[in-house]
């Protein structure tokens, strides 16, 4: 049985981890959503971990707890200065402000021999585990879940559904976005930390407009009524083309299609239900 | 100081004034194909409402279908470019009809607009890069002429000349149309609020089909024009543009015609600068860095309105 396991592992080991990096990054778009806000800077936000991680491990050898600590703040610090001025506006605003992220770090990256320029950084040690990854995308998770159940939760439904009238209950519009926003440039950084210790190999296109919009249709596939949702649509689609080989040039076509639909025709995604309330 | 640095640094200077005409200049161009692109999606914003990010798709198809024209049928470039204006704009008809109509009839969130379009922006240049291949396809050589055409220190091409005059023209097209004619009231009416517009007799649909209209037709000419500038025509030329448009859009300010003109060409030409005197790889970024800094002192752009909801 071991073997089998081990024999497993092994030949499945890269999906297993991005099933895990995945469902991480739909649970960081969730974040966001929940408040009725868009982000397209998910992508750059784990790029931004996923070099700060590698750089300090590769010139520091920091301890990966440190490492990941890091991966998560400087994302953070980041979405602050791009997200703090563009909350007193209308979401349309921080999703192209976010986008402009995904093309500056682009830009950068390729320029800077600091960061290994188009050729991106490579030998990086192989530090996750999959016990790591699914440990904190259960915490993260469960995290989600504890807050849809609280005031909090109901807050950010409320702003979702509709904003103004959140407001005027007293939901703090500024507070709720800015805080979303953060907390998802903390997971985004987390995830692009572990996919980069579980790789060996960063490089500027793997944080792409492209990816971005993959995220995107992790979170409309699931539905954002609970953060289950987003994570099973990261499941799925992470998993579809893996069983459907034919299936893998035409990845963004399904992601693509998967949001028009979703939008158009199943705004609440496949897993309809919301969490129950307590209190 | 030794003589010899100063003479180094004032002949640093002299060749600094000598290049700086020609660099503003090819600024100033640049800055028009930025304002052209961005004149049709800014446009389509202030209007209906709606960031429409399948505009760059628009871009792309009125320069592949000016290729079409000018190689398959051999049609001369001025009748090519109102060939591929009109299709496109017929396109964005459809389009509109079948991503944006349904989402403005059941009144959802402004964000699910900017979500179907993302979505059907992947869509749509996936399946173009499939049917038309990503290799950089041009115009066939004789259709305009290449040559640079001096006018005292500064050069430029008909094609550059040709951008400039189409860009000043559309502007004061679109101002005039906006600011003078029946169609622009509705227009105003519309943006302002669109279930008043329709209450007053506005036929607010027929509004909405010739915005979209108008806007893929500037998008198909900026495509038309900007392929035979740089003469590289590929799928996903819209998309590199259309990052260069949010940046324009928002510093001009969301839906505003001047803003988006005057935005474009500041951009150009600080671009221009930067490439000419500091390092063409951070050429790109210099858009992006406006952005943040606008954001941060004047969120709503040089010339928008706040977009605060209110109740």
């Amino acid at each position: 049985m071991s073997a089998f396991l081990d024999n497993f592992m092994f030949s499945y080991q890269a999906v297993i981890f991005a099933v895990g990096v995945n469902g991480l990054l739909a649970l960081s778009m969730y974040a966001v959503l929940a408040v009725g806000q868009l982000s397209l800077g998910q992508a750059a936000f784990m790029g931004i971990g996923a070099y700060v991680s590698a750089l300090l491990t590769l010139h520091l050898d920091w301890p990966f707890a440190a490492v990941l600590l890091a991966a998560m703040i400087v994302p953070a610090v980041v979405a602050l200065i791009i997200g703090g001025p563009t909350l007193r506006l209308t979401g349309v605003y921080l999703a192209l402000a976010t986008i402009a992220i995904v093309e500056i770090l682009r830009i950068f990256l390729n320029a800077s021999s600091f960061t290994g320029g188009a050729l991106g950084l490579s030998g990086i040690p192989n530090k996750t585990t999959v016990l790591l990854i699914y440990g904190l995308l259960a915490v993260v998770l469960l995290g989600f879940i504890l807050i849809a159940r609280s005031r909090l939760g109901r807050a950010m439904e409320a702003m979702r559904e509709d904003e103004v009238a959140a407001g005027v209950m007293g939901v703090n519009l500024p507070m709720m976005k800015l805080g979303a926003l953060v907390v998802s440039a903390m997971i985004a950084g987390l995830a692009g930390a572990l996919n980069a210790h579980a790789n060996s190999f960063i490089g500027p296109n793997d944080y792409s407009f492209e990816h971005a919009v993959t995220i995107i249709s992790f979170a409309l596939l699931g539905g954002i009524g609970s953060p289950i949702g987003p994570v099973l649509g990261a499941v799925i689609l992470t998993l579809l083309p893996e069983f459907l080989t034919s299936l893998q040039d035409y990845k963004l076509v399904v992601n693509g299609f998967i949001i028009v639909v979703a939008v158009l025709y199943m705004p609440r995604g496949i897993l309809t239900w919301r969490i129950g309330r307590v209190g | 100081m030794p003589p010899f640095a100063l003479n180094g640094i004032f002949e640093m200077l002299a060749q600094i004034l000598q290049q700086l005409p020609q660099q503003l200049l090819n600024g100033f161009v640049l800055g028009s194909t930025y304002a052209l692109f961005a004149l049709g999606f800014t446009l389509m914003f202030g209007v209906l409402g709606v960031i429409n990010l399948t505009y760059g798709f628009y871009f792309s198809t009125g320069a592949f279908l000016a290729l079409y024209a000018t190689k398959t049928l051999a049609l001369p470039i001025w009748l090519a470019l109102p060939f591929a204006a009109l299709l496109t704009g017929i396109i964005a008809i459809l389009l509109d009809a079948i991503l944006l109509t349904p989402l403005r009839r059941k009144k959802a969130p402004e964000l699910s607009s900017l979500m179907v379009t993302l979505g059907a922006t992947l869509l749509l240049y996936t399946l173009m890069t499939a049917t038309l291949g990503t290799e950089i396809r041009r115009l066939p050589p004789g259709i305009i002429n290449h040559a640079a055409i001096t006018f005292g220190d500064v050069r430029m091409n008909l094609s550059q000349i040709l951008i400039v005059a189409v860009t000043a023209s559309i502007v004061v097209a679109l101002l005039a149309i906006v600011r003078f004619t029946r169609f622009g009231l509705s227009m105003r009416s519309l943006a302002e609020n669109g279930e008043a517009a329709e209450l007053m007799g506005v036929n607010t649909d027929a509004v909405v089909r010739l915005v979209s209209f108008i806007s893929g037709a500037l998008g198909g000419t900026a495509g038309v024009l900007i392929g035979l500038n740089f003469n590289a025509i590929q799928p996903y030329m819209g998309e590199a543009m259309m990052l260069k448009g949010f940046a324009v859009i928002i510093i001009g300010g969301l839906g505003d015609i001047k803003g988006a003109l005057i935005a474009g060409l500041v951009i150009g030409i600080l671009e221009a600068l930067t490439a000419g005197f500091i390092s063409s790889e951070l050429k790109d970024a210099v858009a992006f860095l406006l952005l943040i800094v606008t954001l941060w002192y004047r969120p709503v752009g040089l010339f928008g309105r706040a977009p605060v909801k209110r109740a």
